[in-house]
């Protein structure tokens, strides 16, 4: 994998060069190639079919990057994210692979979150450390939740590799959760807990996702599995159909507020990402959940580490203009 | 067509009245725009503006002195907060802060002649013929020198990005009468009125000036997405949420059919 995305990048440059698509997003007020926008869709896809993430982790900072206003990069990474998730959500509804239960509960959670995210956003970019907060939250969140499923991964993979025979890790929900009230039964998880954990990471997962632009299920997947202790078969399709509502929340929530929702550019990276996500969902299904769960943590790290770099080198730019 | 006629009428009415209204020769600026509106649709990647026009002398052409000419395009003024970025406890945050009532988002200069050859600092601060006499007018309580950072780091930030400039040579006279100059407009310019101002430098001293108005305007499709995302949001919301559910579900049935 190294070498050949060693070699195909010099050519994608080229490509770069020579494909053009000038599009003009009216909302983020400037021109793009739109093939590049469509490739990263194609990638982010990829990551949502394979992982049950939305990609809006990877999406945000590149368009970012690419010279896109902060917030209408959020704001349009949330309605993209939407998209990528419905084909992944029918995909895995089909296989049975999505608890609708406790997906309901994580949604209203979701929605409560994503509606005092809101109010957060405004208080943050009046304060104007917005920016500052956001790069943070990807460095704290992205770092930490990386390097826990890049530890977990490499310590299943050697129990598997060194035992065959070995009884499987048994699963288990957290001591903390074990403890609350009013259990009830997820036959779909294989679970009897109560739904206020699932309700409470809900409601996490929506402030992330109106502040952070993301759908959330880089820290879904991985509290599913290790905190809920939710069955492996269920993790990404519920996790995709959670992502599904409160994304549809969050750029309402834009639309109305921010006013940041480019539909362009919403629209180029959904060219890319339901296409991509097909192949992630087609990947997904051959390839060995382990390994999968090394590279996720890998790409993960890896944006943790750039951010990071990013808050502690001088920037290009060091002034920055708000509209009065 | 019309700002063509326009300009021509005024241009024979001053030239009427001058000698009655002055009583010397003071000449007179025609000037005219390439486009007196620009459209920003679907595949805009700027636009190339051409301000043309002659310098008429009332004594005849004859009589043509040495004119400089300098143009100054002006976009839309909006009062903005400017932050600027500190590194705080080992990370870059936002740190100072410093309002403007007035900056302009697209500021462009072009001249025959680099600014200072042509006239004194004074004269060109009060024609604002360059980009550090921009009038920002800035706010806020903090000192002069300050302020003057802030402003000179709003400059360096906007030139950067395209929307400030200033072009020494950017103007061509021939024959002492018919200039031209070219300005081009990033992709990423607001909307909205945008004035040329073009003056006629003799002596250290402006002798003539005109103004062009230039109208930015979203339409089509672009224009549409702009004023529905404003007017009618919920709408605009529900859309780009069953625009992607469309999409994805769309993919979703081609590729299970495959």
């Amino acid at each position: 994998m190294g070498v050949g995305g060693k070699r195909a990048f010099p050519r994608q440059r080229r490509w770069g060069s020579r494909l053009r698509m000038d599009v003009y997003l009216p909302i983020a007020n400037l021109s793009v190639n739109g093939l590049f926008i469509v490739c990263l869709g194609f990638l982010t896809g990829i990551l949502s079919g394979l992982f049950g993430v939305g990609g809006g982790f990877l999406t945000t900072p590149l368009l970012i990057f690419y010279g896109i206003p902060p917030t209408v990069a959020a704001a349009s990474a949330a309605t993209q994210v939407t998209g990528a998730s419905i084909s992944g959500v029918i995909a895995h509804g089909r296989r049975k692979g999505v608890d609708y239960r406790m997906g309901a509960v994580m949604v209203g959670g979701g929605i409560i979150g994503a509606l005092f995210g809101a109010a957060l956003f405004r208080l943050l970019q009046a304060l104007g450390q917005i920016d500052v907060v956001i790069n943070i939250l990807y460095v704290v969140m992205l770092g930490s939740i990386g390097t826990l499923m890049m530890r977990e991964a490499f310590e299943s993979l050697s129990a598997s590799k060194g035992q065959k025979d070995a009884a499987p890790r048994k699963r288990r929900h957290h001591p903390l959760v074990a403890g609350l009230p009013f259990r009830t039964r997820f036959y779909a998880s294989g679970l009897y807990i109560s739904p206020i954990a699932p309700l409470v990471l809900g409601v996490i997962v929506g402030v992330l996702t109106m502040l952070m632009g993301v759908g959330g299920g880089f820290i879904l997947v991985p509290a599913m599995l290790y905190i809920l202790g939710m069955s492996g078969n269920v993790v990404v399709g519920t996790s995709l159909f959670q992502i599904l509502f409160v994304t549809m929340v969050t750029t309402m929530t834009h639309a109305l507020t921010t006013k940041a929702v480019d539909i362009i550019l919403a629209g180029l990276l959904l060219l890319g990402s339901v296409m991509g996500a097909q192949f992630g969902t087609q990947i997904a299904l051959k390839a060995r959940p382990e390994v999968l769960r090394i590279v996720l943590a890998a790409i993960v790290i890896a944006v943790a580490l750039r951010m990071l770099y990013g808050l502690g080198v001088q920037p290009d730019e060091i002034y920055t203009v708000s509209p009065l | 067509m019309t700002a063509r006629t326009r300009s021509i009428l005024s241009a024979i009415s001053l030239l009427v009245a001058a000698p009655f209204l002055m009583g010397q020769s003071e000449p007179v600026l025609v000037p005219e725009v390439s486009q007196s509106r620009i459209e920003v649709r679907q595949g805009f990647t700027g636009a190339n503006l051409l301000l043309y026009g002659a310098v008429i002398d009332p004594r005849g052409p004859a009589n043509t002195r040495d004119y400089d000419i300098a143009v100054v395009l002006k976009g839309p003024a909006e009062p903005i907060r400017l932050r600027e970025k500190e590194r705080m406890a080992g990370i870059w945050m936002n740190a100072g802060a410093n309002d403007f009532r007035s900056a302009p988002s697209f500021f462009a200069v072009a001249s025959s002649k680099p600014i200072p050859e042509i006239v004194d600092p004074r004269t060109a601060a009060i024609y604002e013929l360059g980009t550090e006499f921009i009038q920002l007018s800035p706010t806020g309580q903090i000192e002069p020198e300050e302020q003057a950072r802030y402003a000179s780091g709003l400059v360096e930030m906007r030139e950067r990005l395209g929307l400030y400039k200033q072009n020494p040579q950017g103007v061509r006279i021939s024959e002492g009468v018919l200039y031209q100059a070219r300005i081009t407009l990033p992709s990423n310019v607001t909307t909205g009125q945008y004035t040329a101002e073009t003056f006629a430098i003799a002596n250290g001293r402006v002798v003539a000036s005109a103004t062009a108005d230039i109208e930015v305007v979203k339409v089509g499709l672009e224009g549409s997405v702009v004023y529905a995302s404003q007017q009618w949001a919920l709408f605009y919301g529900l859309g780009a949420i069953a625009l992607s559910l469309g999409m994805g579900w769309i993919a979703g049935q081609a590729f299970s059919k495959l």
